[in-house]
């Protein structure tokens, strides 16, 4: 099961710009590793997305030069209360979401 | 007078208190400790929460304090916190699912200051082991942890080898590791013969290096280079 950390603020006003953090457990393997002699296949997350109140607000695309572990973080404009709807997607066609409330006032 | 000297000369590191390896980390892995968003050590703490709650909670409550205590002797043995997290489930030594608890119960004493309460005479192995010179190196613990603690080694600067923050994201590992896969880590850069995980060598070790760390806050998950 996929595990991720999303951190909203709080106290957000309609029409304000708000930080969002998220830092999402993966190896991001380069492919370039090796294990006791033997390569480790490589596996990292290439496409991630979220949608906020259903439509999609950010998009990135990650590739091997990222650290383990990705932390990403970007800024959007809140405007009513909704969740924010992680979703990403590995080389081994590994699907994981997260999801978060933003509680607007 | 001349004798102080002396004395102050040779023995800085007797004199002076305790310092986590935090304090001889640059601002960067700071930040990263600190915030609990950013350390990526968090999400080892977040699925051990939800490990102790499936196979745990029905008979431990608050786990707050317990990793002060540890690890102690049992019926003669050193036993290490991973150890007791495995008293009821054999898991995998270094599987994220020991890490995630150990890291989840050393969470909830972030902050407490290590206590174990153990006699003097009850550290003698493991600190025999960390003045004992190993490995092609021919180097004890004591040469780089406690002589040229603050020098450096290459590039990285030598800390005092103090336990507090373990388990503990590494940079270096891109993941989260316990105290033996670092210990295991020194005696492979010694060219010495590298104990398996769970060794009496390693238990007694740890133990020693807890008594050694009394009075330093537990940072778990802490993040190091």
């Amino acid at each position: 099961m996929a595990i991720a950390r999303i951190q909203v603020p709080s106290g957000v006003n309609p029409g304000d710009v708000v930080e969002i953090r998220v830092v999402i457990q993966h190896p991001m393997e380069t492919g370039y590793r090796r294990e006791q002699g033997q390569r480790v296949k490589r596996n990292a997350i290439h496409s991630l997305a979220c949608k906020y109140d259903g439509s999609e607000v950010f998009r990135a695309t990650l590739s091997t030069g990222v650290a383990a572990n990705p932390y990403l973080r970007f800024f959007m404009r809140a405007k009513q209360t909704g969740d924010l709807d992680f979703w990403w997607l590995d080389d081994d066609d590994v699907e994981g979401t997260a999801k978060a409330r933003l509680v607007v006032a | 007078m001349h004798r102080l000297l002396l004395f102050l000369l040779f023995f800085p590191t007797v004199l002076a208190a305790q310092r986590s390896g935090l304090d001889y980390s640059g601002d960067e892995v700071r930040r990263l400790q600190a915030s609990d968003i950013e350390n990526p050590g968090m999400l080892w703490v977040d699925q051990g929460e939800r490990l102790f709650k499936q196979h745990c909670a029905s008979c431990h409550a608050s786990m707050k304090g317990v990793a002060t205590r540890y690890p102690r002797r049992e019926d003669g043995k050193a036993v290490t916190l991973e150890q007791k997290i495995r008293h009821q489930r054999p898991m995998q030594w270094e599987s994220d699912e020991l890490l995630a608890l150990t890291a989840y119960v050393a969470h909830q004493s972030r902050g407490e200051k290590g206590s174990i309460s153990i006699a003097e005479n009850e550290i003698d192995k493991g600190r025999t082991e960390y003045f004992r010179r190993r490995g092609r190196m021919n180097l004890a613990c004591t040469h780089c942890h406690d002589r040229h603690a603050g020098g450096k080694l290459g590039a990285e600067t030598l800390s005092e080898g103090q336990p507090n923050g373990y388990p503990t994201y590494r940079l270096e590992w891109q993941k989260l590791g316990s105290l033996q896969r670092r210990l295991r880590a020194c005696m492979f850069g010694l060219h010495a013969e590298v104990p398996a995980f769970g060794d009496d060598l390693l238990n007694e070790l740890e133990l020693y290096l807890a008594w050694r760390a009394k009075g330093l806050p537990i940072e778990a998950p802490a993040v190091r280079r």
